[in-house]
């Protein structure tokens, strides 16, 4: 028999193997530490691509021959959309490769080619790992698209690109002032969504003030079935209906005070009566059970089944339930309700802004060719092609006419119309990432939503979160122009 | 003959320790370094930023959590994992009645439970953790539906929606899923202590408990030691991180209730852009690491047993 220890000459004890395998252990775990340190500090070649030759078909002066790299993020839209706008490019100069690639992991694919100074020239920012904007913009890192917003439109070449984009895209696009950095290419209507055959089934309609919306909440629970639900895990869905509700109550200055991160700028009497009017909802009992336990898919689901009438979230919702939507569903979507007549904003305020965010790193290559595939991708037929793949709406303004378009679509589209100028875009989701989603979303609406916080104790919460943004010198902080 | 020993020892070793020193010491020297810079991790340039980071993380409300709920790991999980590994692979080997004259046995059907033991450990944890991600569902999952099935449909807990449960849903899931690990790796240490023990403990009339406490256990004090160690850093570092960013979700549970310190060093680097605060973050790791070798070491050092 052996000995627990080793002696010497006879070779490698339990002793020693403890000591190594806790070593082995030591060097796997600070993985993450050298995984994102092994790349930096490699200043990388500028080489840029020549210019072409400037045209009127060729307004951006896109070298002809030179290979083009875009890289989209393959979510909820999947990426055929942008593979058919490659095509279009491919044709439009045939000496000219396209590299196409798609991805989920947008920042661990590209962020080591950032910090090379290789990266492609287009990019759909997009999904859970997007790369933060802020701090893209902030190192000098993205192109600023001006010379393609101030391109002719390839359907209209006397309307500037610009011109034909929805309201809000083009500011979207900027971090405080003049060049814009980023083109949101989809544009999402955030709302309530609803199914109309369940109102119908309870004999309703949809509920424009907020007494309705109790009274048809008690009414279905009732019969059994809960008023509302929401992605639990990832309670930062509940702003999607939730702040244009606080904007239609105080008016639009509270929310651009909320982004601006001004002092207090939660404390606002809108705020409090807008959380305590979605408290009480959990109060009553109208929030389906289980709800802060489940994610985003399960709560589609399960409101897909019936279980629940009313979910905040975004017009991806439509493809993304698809699977579990029956055929009789008829999805809509409906600006919040009415708090009081005392709101100042009409029903119909909304939130509707740009989706998928396509960026031209400052680095790339080809950068007239990145730009130019998004001026392709801008066109109406692309565009067509996007709304009818996808279901969902494109930064190009109008362009659904001769489709058939789904029931949601069609209510996003009725929704936008009711709206006209009441449409509000909150920035907190943009700029500032993991206070909207992690602090404001996961720590305080969710835990007031569950029942854990007073709408009291949540605002103070958020409050505290929001000023030690304000004050994080390590955050870049931006303000409504 | 010892004409050109260490020629051949330094010829033979110069190889790997190259390896070893460029693709870990290497990296290590990096980590620190970075972490005295203000790095994004999306652009080439920084600078010099001195101590501020770790000013910054000694005034970090998120990282202490972590800290916490690592050390809860490295510390629980071992003594909950080694805990029920000792008893089943004492129950598998030695536990059972004595039958047809052995003098120890493991309980009736001992080579399936140690089959059904070790099975976790054939998947990957992303799939443990998907799994156990379903059956925490407080709606549909199985767990819920289990306890409604007995009747207890007024015990229906969020599991990882409930601040108060998720951290412990969590530890369960990696318990669940390393303990036939040493489960097999137990069973081998028992086998290689001699039978006469056992024989001439049960001559002395010695029962099970005594048999466990007196033979088995300090028989095998080197291997749960070196458990120990493995099971603490498997805690700290890569499992944790994968059962908390698959499970939980989002920035690590309801109200930080289960983030931990790898998936927060992850966060900084890959989603807040600090890639410069994530080594540090991970230089922090990297200490508690080494002194939770080094406290296991000390305390679990005990007489060496020759047999």
């Amino acid at each position: 028999m052996g000995s627990t220890s080793a002696h010497n000459n006879e070779g490698l004890g339990r002793r020693d193997l403890i000591k190594r395998s806790a070593a082995l252990g030591l060097i796997s775990v600070p993985t993450m530490s050298f995984l994102s340190a092994c790349a930096s500090g490699d200043s990388g070649s500028d080489e840029k691509v020549e210019k072409g030759k400037k045209t009127a078909t060729n307004p951006l002066a896109v070298n002809e021959s030179a290979p083009l790299e875009v890289v989209i993020f393959d979510g909820g839209f999947g990426t055929k959309y942008a593979e058919d706008a490659s095509a279009v490019y491919k044709k439009n100069f045939p000496n000219a490769t396209v590299k196409f690639s798609k991805t989920q992991k947008i920042q661990s694919v590209l962020q080591p080619r950032f910090n090379g100074g290789n990266p492609p020239d287009l990019i759909d920012n997009s999904g859970a790992q997007q790369m933060d904007m802020g701090v893209l913009v902030g190192k000098n890192q993205l192109a600023d698209l001006t010379p393609l917003l101030d391109a002719p439109s390839i359907d209209d070449p006397n309307k500037k690109v610009r011109d034909t984009l929805r309201p809000g895209i083009v500011e979207m696009g900027q971090f405080d002032g003049q060049p814009v950095w980023i083109l949101y290419y989809a544009y999402t209507v955030y709302g309530v969504w609803y199914s109309q055959t369940a109102l119908e089934k309870l004999d309703a309609t949809y509920p424009e003030t907020w007494d309705e919306m109790l009274a048809l909440c008690e009414k279905a629970k009732k019969k059994g079935i809960a008023g509302w639900t929401y992605a639990g895990k990832y309670p930062y869905y509940l702003p999607f209906s939730l702040y244009p509700f606080i904007a239609k109550i105080g008016g639009r200055e509270v929310l651009d005070a909320i982004d601006n991160l001004e002092p207090n700028a939660w404390k606002h009497p809108a705020v409090k009566a807008a959380f305590e009017a979605y408290y009480e909802l959990y109060k009553k009992g109208y929030i389906l059970k289980g709800t802060p336990g489940i994610d985003h898919i399960q709560s589609q689901t399960a409101w897909t089944q019936g279980k629940a009438l009313f979910i905040p979230n975004g017009s991806w919702v439509e493809n993304e339930a698809a699977k579990t939507t029956p055929a009789d569903f008829k999805m809509a979507v409906s600006a919040p309700s009415s708090l009081d007549a005392s709101d100042k904003m009409p029903f119909g305020t909304i939130w509707a802004s740009g989706g998928e965010p396509f960026i031209v790193p400052a680095k790339a290559k080809n950068v007239q060719g990145g730009m130019e595939q998004l001026r392709i991708m801008l066109s109406e037929a692309s565009s067509k092609n996007f709304t009818d793949s996808v279901k969902s709406l494109t930064a190009l303004n109008g362009g659904t006419d001769g489709l058939t378009l789904t029931a949601g679509l069609q209510a996003g589209v009725d929704a936008l119309k009711k709206a006209g100028d009441n449409v509000v875009n909150p920035r907190l989701q943009d700029w500032y990432v993991k206070l909207q989603k992690e602090q404001i979303g996961v720590a305080g609406l969710g835990e007031m939503m569950a029942g854990r916080l007073t709408p009291a104790e949540a605002i103070k919460k958020i409050q505290g979160f929001a000023d030690a943004a304000a004050k994080d010198p390590n955050i870049k902080h931006y303000k409504h122009q | 003959m010892q004409h050109g020993k260490y020629r051949f020892i330094v010829g033979f070793l110069a190889a790997p320790l190259a390896l070893y020193a460029l693709f870990v010491i290497w990296p290590f020297i990096q980590s620190i370094y970075y972490s005295f810079t203000d790095w994004t991790g999306l652009s080439p340039d920084f600078r010099m930023t001195g101590f501020d980071n770790y000013a910054r993380m000694l005034d970090d409300d998120v990282f202490w959590k972590s800290l916490q709920h690592s050390l809860l790991f490295a510390l629980l999980l071992p003594l909950v994992t080694l805990g029920l590994a000792l008893f089943f692979a004492f129950m598998l080997n030695v536990g059972g009645r004595r039958r047809r004259g052995a003098a120890i046995a493991g309980v009736r059907g001992s080579s399936f439970y140690k089959i059904a033991y070790f099975f976790p450990q054939v998947l990957s944890i992303a799939i443990v953790a998907l799994l156990f991600q379903f059956a925490y569902n407080p709606n549909d999952g199985a767990i819920n539906g289990a306890l409604k099935a007995v009747g207890l449909d007024g015990v229906q807990p969020e599991w990882l929606g409930d601040p108060g449960l998720a951290l412990w849903c969590v530890m369960a899931v990696l318990v669940w899923s390393t303990v036939g690990f040493f489960v097999v790796l137990f069973s081998a240490g028992m086998a290689s202590i001699p039978k006469d023990f056992y024989e001439a403990a049960l001559l002395d009339g010695a029962g099970r408990f005594t048999t466990f406490f007196r033979i088995t256990l300090p028989l095998l004090w080197d291997t749960v030691q070196s458990g120990w160690v493995y099971m603490g850093i498997l805690a700290l570092g890569a499992e944790s991180f994968a059962v908390v960013q698959i499970m939980t979700v989002g920035p690590g549970g309801p109200d930080y209730s289960t983030t931990v310190l790898p998936l927060y060093v992850y966060q900084a680097a890959f989603r807040d852009g600090q890639a410069g605060y994530a080594t540090t973050i991970g230089v922090a790791l990297l200490v508690v690491t080494l002194a939770f070798a080094a406290v296991v070491m000390r305390v679990g050092r005990r007489e060496r047993l020759e047999f």
